[in-house]
Formats: structure tokens, sequence, C-alpha cells
């Protein structure tokens, strides 16, 4: 492996998804508790060995202050609840390398659960925690839902570059073929594009089926320094470059047609010493089909406006495409624990990585994986990070 | 993509939370008036409104009336959820700002990306008056 695969000395050596999709019967902090063992154990390692903790705005309570004590984590010196929405995991992962590699740490557990789906949330509805914000009275009277500002995004691209419902459609379409082979996907069925564009409209242009699921659920993700991952049994996974940053409406200069990722890509690539042509399996945040078309644009595997050509006929489906994508199903089809879809884009890349993604959906020698992330609402304003990983030979 | 015909938003509109920043914004509106906010140092509009310019940092900002004429940048028609249907939308203002805002007064199932519209001003839930947009 090049020394750029150690840059940041760092490795991810645990991941855990936890099976559930609907989970009444859990308290949100069981959850946390529960995805943070199994990834421990993933790792080889337990709570006594935590000295950094990583959790975001799902957590409930003060955070990393009520969770830490939950946990009984014994031994903290580090603490980050950086929240960016769904890409928080993400950043969490880049700010825990940096940590270990600053010697601030050397065991960074990250985790993310919650109840969405027992509480009855849904993309239709305006989010409780955007009510402080600055622009709120401005945006307040129109309703705006994380679903309809997304919406405005896939019109605007289909004014300016011609993108059709079609090749959206692609996207999920996709998804299905490697849920199928999910046990535990939320949505199994695999799907045509007609059945996509056969499904309700929702918030035109997108219909039911280019939404993402709502489940509960959660995950959690264990970065270490590489002296330990050396003595853990499982491949090692080494961090090698990413890329954070926030867009919203610049004060009003809006354009719909771009993601954070625009600038925070190209800072992951140029860090990894890679070019997106030497990426054979990507996770894209895939809340609607249009976050992951906007995305492929804006991490340079196409030109953009040419996502749409770039989507349709098939080519994110592992062994047929020219890129795998989410081959856990993603959040279109598999999980989006408690609306926030970063952590499971992590723990997929890592599988994949490791070998241990499904048989029917392993990109085979793989030795570089991406995740993407955004958090917040893509319309309005949002937090966008990358990491470039690889697989330490 | 059509299951309306609808002229006008079913949705009741919540009200805006006045505050420091936003107090003569809302006391326009009340008046029909939209007021968005003018940068003296780099002669820039900006929106949403506030104290600092968020394009070159001075605070010396003031309000200037808006002629509320623009065009459609980008819309879209929600349909399930509570009061449905409304047409979401950003209008980019003729001043070059867009703001978020809602469209009335047009067929739902034939509104346009660049279409041309003009402000209007509509009750509240708690009879509060707030900007909206329809096609000239």
């Amino acid at each position: 492996m090049s020394s750029a695969a150690n840059k940041y000395d760092a490795c991810i050596a645990g991941i855990y998804e936890h099976p559930l999709r609907v989970a009444p019967d859990h308290t949100v902090a069981q959850l946390h508790a529960e995805v943070a063992r199994g990834a421990l154990l993933d790792a080889g390692l337990t709570l006594d060995d935590v000295d950094g903790y990583f959790c975001a705005g799902d957590a409930p309570g003060m955070g990393p202050v009520s969770m830490a004590d939950y946990l009984g984590l014994k031994k903290l010196r580090y603490l980050d609840s950086t929240d960016t929405g769904g890409s928080s995991y993400l950043t969490h992962v880049n700010h825990a390398a940096r940590a270990i590699a600053a010697g601030q740490c050397k065991v960074a557990l990250i985790t993310l659960a919650g109840r969405p789906k027992s509480e009855g949330s849904s993309g239709t509805q305006v989010r409780s925690q955007w009510a402080s914000a600055p622009d709120f009275a401005f945006e307040k009277p129109y309703s705006p839902a994380p679903l309809n500002t997304y919406a405005m995004c896939a019109m605007r691209h289909m004014y300016e570059f011609g993108t059709t419902s079609e090749q959206l459609a692609w996207i999920k379409v996709a998804a299905s073929h490697h849920a199928q082979h999910n046990p535990n996907a939320a949505l199994k069925d695999v799907l045509t594009v007609d059945d996509v564009l056969n499904s309700p409209m929702i918030a035109d242009p997108l219909h039911r089926a280019d939404c993402c699921v709502v489940t509960d659920s959660g995950g959690a993700l264990v970065v270490v320094h590489p002296d330990i991952a050396k003595t853990l049994k499982k491949p090692v996974v080494t961090m090698m470059g990413a890329g954070e940053t926030t867009k919203g409406q610049m004060g009003g200069k809006v354009d719909l047609t771009y993601s954070g990722l625009a600038w925070a890509a190209p800072l992951a690539f140029k860090e990894a010493k890679l070019t997106p042509e030497q990426i054979r399996y990507a996770s894209i945040y895939d809340s609607f089909t249009i976050t992951v078309l906007i995305q492929l644009e804006d991490l340079g595997f196409c030109k953009k406006g040419e996502g749409g050509k770039f989507v349709e006929g098939g080519q994110l489906i592992s062994g047929k495409g020219k890129l795998a994508f989410n081959t856990d199903g993603g959040g279109l089809c598999n999980n989006h624990p408690a609306n926030r879809g970063g952590m499971t884009k992590v723990i997929e890349a890592v599988r994949q990585l490791r070998g241990e993604a499904h048989p029917a959906v392993q990109v085979p020698n793989l030795e570089f994986a991406l995740a993407s992330g955004i958090g917040g609402a893509l319309g309005t304003r949002h937090g966008a990070s990358v990491l470039i990983m690889g697989r330490l030979q | 993509m059509s299951q309306t015909n609808q002229k006008h938003s079913e949705h009741r509109l919540p009200s805006p939370v006045a505050n420091p920043e936003n107090k003569a914004f809302l006391e326009a509106a009340q008046k029909d008036e939209l007021l968005i906010k003018y940068c003296n140092s780099c002669k820039e509009s900006h929106y949403y409104p506030r104290t600092i310019c968020p394009h070159c940092g001075s605070d010396d900002t003031t309000w200037i009336k808006s002629a509320g004429l623009g065009e459609i940048y980008s819309y879209t028609v929600m349909r399930r959820g509570v009061e449905v249907p409304f047409a979401m939308a950003y209008v980019k203002l003729q001043e070059g700002i867009s703001m978020l805002t809602h469209l009335t007064n047009c067929d739902f199932d034939s509104i346009r990306v660049g279409q041309k519209v003009r402000v209007v001003f509509q009750e509240t839930q708690d009879g509060q008056k707030t900007h909206l947009f329809e096609p000239i």
C-alpha cells in the first residue's frame, strides 16, 4: 500500500448496523448502546478501550455528555458532537482520524440511532429543529420539508440539463437490485423504471419511489490508531482523504444544481492522491434519487449535467455497471436510520473494502472506496462530507 | 403529474416569528410591501435579510423596497402530506436575489421554470400577511 493510505495514521476497525428497521420497544439511548457494543465487538475491543466519543443531534439529552454516561465510558479524553445532519458521521470519521493522528485519542467510537418510524416522522413534515434558525421566519410560512426542497433541486436540474424522471428512476432500480440480497433491507423487491414512475407523485417531479425509507435503527463505527488496528483480526481499512463543507442559499444567490461536494470532493481526492476514475465502489448519500445524481457529478464521476446519462441503463448496479453504489440497498431501499444516512454509507464502504459485502454485490479485489454525505436539505442548506478509504494489502 | 388542477393553495400558511432583525420586513408585509436588504458597501442585495451583509461582511446595510417582480427559478407541487396541494418555489427577483415562497392564483399543473411572476400578499393562519407570487 502506498504511504498515502496511511496519511492520517487512522483506520476504521469496527462497524455495526442495527438489524431492526422498526424498533418501537427500544429507547434511542438503548439503540446507541447496542450499536456501540456491536461495533466494538466487531473490532475486538470493549467499551473500556474507548478514549474518544463522537455523536450528533440524534443522540438524546446533552449528546456526548448524556451518552458517555449512559454507555459507561470512563477513559474519554476527546469529544466531538459536530452536527451536520445526515453527513455528521462521515465528518466524525474525518475528525476522529485527525484526532488520532494528532495523538489526542487512540480508540474513537461514533454512534447514531433513532426511531423516526415509530415516532411517525416523514419527509413531508417541517423539521422542528429548524425552528431556531435565523432564516426560519422567511421559510416557515412556506412549509419547507426535506422532500419539497430536494424536489426543487430535481426540477431545476431537469430544466437546465434535460435530466428525466426515467434517469432518476434508474438510481432506485439499481438500489433495489442490491437490496434483494440484504435480508435486513426495509424494501427487498426489485423495481423497474416503470415501477418508480408509476408510484404516486409526492412532490413534483419526485415520486414515492424516488424517496428513501424511513427507519428506526442505528449504526456505529470504531476508528483506531494503526498500531491497534494491526493487532485486531479484521482486514485493515485506512483513511486516505476527506473533505467537508456546508452550502446554503448564499445570500440569495441560489443555485440548486450542485452540492457542497463540488468544493469538498476535490480536497478529498487531492489528499488521497486519487482520481474518481480509480474508484470502483462508492456509497453515495441517497435521501432521494436526485441527491445521488447531483453528487455523482460533484464527486467527479461525470461532468455537471451528465448525471442522467451516467446512471441510465443500470450503470450503478454492482457487477453490471461502471460504478457499483450502495450495495446494501442504501437509504433508498435498506436503511436510513434516524433520517440520517451517513452512518450506513461508511459501514457498507468498509464492508466492501473488507470483502464482507454480500457475494452477489461484492466488488472483487477492491482497493479503494468512497463514501459521501449530504446533511440537512439540499435545496436550502446542507452539510457535505466525503471520505476516501483504502484496504491495507 | 396531474392528480390536481388546483388554482389556489389549500395550505393555511403558518406565521413567521418576529425578531429584531426581521421586524421591519414583517411590518412592511402587512402593508403589502416587499422589503429586501441592500448593502451600501458592496452594492449587492441579499436575502434572507440580516444585519451584516453575507456577501462582504459590512454592517452598512439598509432596507429597500423590491418591485416584487421576478421569475420562477424552480418549483415543486407538494401533493402528499398535510394540507396539500401547495406550490413551493424559489422566485428570482429583478433585484438579483432568490427567495423561498409559494405560488398562487395559477393552475398547479401548468407552472413552468422561467415563468414571470409578481408578488401578492396573503393572510397566514393568525391573520398576519406574508408574501407569495402569482404568474403575470
